[in-house]
């Protein structure tokens, strides 16, 4: 159905759009300007929008600015991607209570809620993929992550412009949408081509009167996206992973990135795909009552790698490379897909501007001396 | 709660109270657990070698073993020693109290795999508490399985715990049980020095014998190279492992050791699998 419908709204009859959504029930959220950058956040009309903003991203910087255009999705992204509407920051997961027996316990699930969210990126969506794996296609599926999932509408917006950070066409995850929307928009001038990819937002649609695009138009999208798609400056080589970045373990260049990382865990909270998380006890002052909440964790902070007594990864040497590791390598291992979606978050927002595409490709080129012996994994 | 609650989320807490302490050495203790749920207790099966989530009102939850015997799923025993936050909350319980239980979580021992094998136990510390329920195991099907070695090794004499056990299953058939302690008194009537060492001290046939090996990890390190040069296949052989786990399901990120989630992929692991990450720093 993806590649069948594509419809065409002019720029200034979007609020239709969003009306369509809101009547179908949908709380709408959408890119906003906060406090110098873009946040999610509950949108009522087209104006809500960020029109005429650009953002600039490079390594620890992030700016936006006003060109002065009426370009609606000029912004590409700002540090939230889709992870925080299904992997809540915090999530409450139980209730206990002392009873005569002991305790009594009540999960706190969330109840679905439909949340339609207009700009959402090709690298979001690939985020998203990857957490639905992790939360849904294990052997456990996680019930709070499936409540917040059920009632996501998904509205992507394909890149037509591409940041100096951005490298999703190296990772085969962007600029252009290819799954998991309910609709995508493509931003051409003053027009909106509207591809159809799913029956919930075929459903959206048949309460707005659209024209059918034409092919020239669909023609005209398909070259700003892939124009975006050559743009992209950096790139990440992961032909050879999983197993190069296993090989590099004792590279020099691993005392040299954390030298520079302040373990500020800045990169995995921007990570779309990252899912570590803590679990908080917060029992009432009478000790009558307790609640417990998931919050979201980091492989950089010092207690992740506790265990009685001692730290499994002490140094930020070892916490950088875990991440990375992890992140680009392990992954792949555990769930027959990377951990990176070419978004470039970590890059902008690393305080420092730690690249990971630069540092994996120096600990993939040059001055190894691995002595270890190569692991030998199970389906790998 | 209702019942369909707690088979969809795997963080459901089910309440245990706590029937028996039994204390095994001055910070360790054995809690005998039953549901407060009857039905619950009935439905509860596990294998030797799993673990559960260990829950303690208003304070949090711990992995530990379970020490029990799986054919004897109307007992739950955990040996705890008290060492953190929570394991020394738990030890001011007694019977009486309520614990709470998750679980059984992760991959136990391949003990269908042992069958018709020898099979050699190689233990230091607590890390005997995990074997104890596969040991019931085979020895509840003895003819089944071949000669069976245990070796134990602790620290100091008052480190041995299940002493009435070794004692049992030494006096069984076809079974040697050689201990050792590094520190030891003058009371220690068995060898000195470290597990390792036992090694040498029993006749091994390497290819009709399965290792599981379970304790510090600097001695999986140094005893499994010297099994593997005696010529036990590193596939032949199992380590329990340990990190830090806090939702006993894979989804946390804490417990992972190389491409490995130790909480859902082991504790139990073949050797050869983990060998690569074992002695790798900071993974």
């Amino acid at each position: 159905m993806a590649d069948d419908i594509h419809k065409v709204l002019p720029t200034c009859h979007l609020q239709r759009l969003l009306d369509a959504l809101s009547a179908k029930g949908y709380r709408v959220v959408g890119p906003t300007v906060r406090d110098g950058s873009v946040v999610w956040e509950p949108i009522r009309f087209v104006s809500d929008l960020p029109i005429g903003w650009r953002d600039h991203q490079e390594p620890a910087r992030y700016r936006l600015e006003q060109t002065g255009s009426q370009d609606i999705f000029g912004v590409v992204h700002g540090p939230q991607s889709l992870k925080p509407f299904v992997f809540a920051p915090r999530e409450p997961l139980l209730k206990i209570e002392r009873t005569k027996d002991g305790f009594a316990t009540r999960p706190m699930t969330p109840q679905p809620e439909k949340v339609a969210v207009i700009g959402a990126r090709a690298c979001d969506l690939a985020g998203l993929a990857v957490q639905d794996r992790i939360f849904l296609n294990d052997a456990y599926r996680d019930p709070y992550y499936a409540a917040r999932r059920e009632g996501l509408f998904l509205i992507a917006v394909n890149c037509t412009r591409a940041l100096s950070t951005c490298f999703c066409a190296s990772m085969e995850t962007g600029p252009r949408a290819k799954t998991g929307f309910d609709l995508a928009l493509t931003e051409v001038d003053d027009r909106l081509l509207i591809q159809v990819g799913s029956e919930a937002g075929r459903h959206v649609l048949e309460g707005i009167s659209l024209s059918p695009a034409s092919d020239e138009l669909i023609g005209e999208g398909a070259t700003c996206i892939d124009t975006c798609a050559r743009s992209q400056v950096r790139r990440l080589d992961h032909a050879r992973l999983p197993q190069a970045l296993y090989d590099a373990h004792e590279h020099p260049r691993w005392d040299d990135v954390a030298g520079r990382c302040l373990a500020c865990t800045n990169c995995t909270m921007v990570c779309p795909t990252c899912f570590c998380h803590t679990v908080e006890e917060t029992p009432d002052l009478s000790h009558q009552q307790t609640a417990q909440a998931r919050l979201w964790d980091s492989c950089f902070t010092q207690e992740h790698g506790y265990i009685h007594g001692k730290n499994i990864r002490p140094t930020i040497k070892d916490r950088y490379r875990m991440w990375l590791t992890h992140k680009l390598a392990s992954w792949i291992d555990q769930f027959g897909m990377s951990g990176c979606v070419g978004c470039g978050r970590c890059i902008t927002w690393c305080p420092v501007g730690i690249d990971l595409t630069e540092e994996l490709s120096a600990l993939l080129t040059s001055g190894s001396r691995s002595s270890v012996t190569s692991p030998q994994v199970e389906g790998s | 709660m209702s019942k369909a609650d707690s088979i969809v989320n795997p963080y459901a807490i089910h309440p245990a109270t706590i029937v028996e302490k039994l204390r095994e050495a001055e910070d360790i203790n054995t809690y005998r657990l039953q549901f407060v749920d009857e039905p619950m207790q009935r439905r509860f099966r596990f294998k030797a070698g799993q673990f559960n989530m260990i829950y303690l009102f208003g304070v949090g939850e711990v992995a530990i073993s379970i020490v029990s015997d799986p054919d004897q799923p109307e007992f739950l025993d955990h040996t705890i020693r008290a060492v953190g936050r929570i394991t020394k909350a738990i030890a001011g319980l007694q019977p009486g109290d309520v614990l709470g239980v998750r679980g059984p979580f992760g991959q136990g021992w391949p003990l269908e795999e042992a069958r018709s094998r020898d099979v050699v136990i190689v233990t230091g510390g607590l890390g005997c508490a995990p074997v104890v329920g596969a040991i019931e195991y085979i020895f509840r099907r003895r003819a089944q399985y071949g000669s069976v070695k245990i070796l134990h090794g602790v620290k100091a004499p008052h480190d041995l715990l299940y002493r009435e056990r070794f004692d049992v299953w030494r006096r069984s058939p076809d079974t040697e049980v050689l201990l050792s302690s590094d520190q030891p008194d003058k009371s220690w009537r068995y060898h000195i020095g470290v597990v390792t060492e036992l090694f040498e001290l029993v006749s091994i046939d390497p290819l009709k014998t399965i290792v599981l090996m379970c304790g510090p990890e600097i001695m999986m390190r140094l005893g499994v190279p010297i099994l593997i040069r005696r010529g036990i296949p590193a596939t032949a052989i199992y380590v329990s492992l340990e990190r830090h786990m806090e939702c006993g399901i894979g989804l946390c990120g804490h417990c992972q050791m190389g491409p490995y989630f130790v909480c859902k992929d082991g504790p139990v692991m073949r050797y050869d699998r983990v060998e690569p990450w074992l002695g790798r720093t900071g993974v």
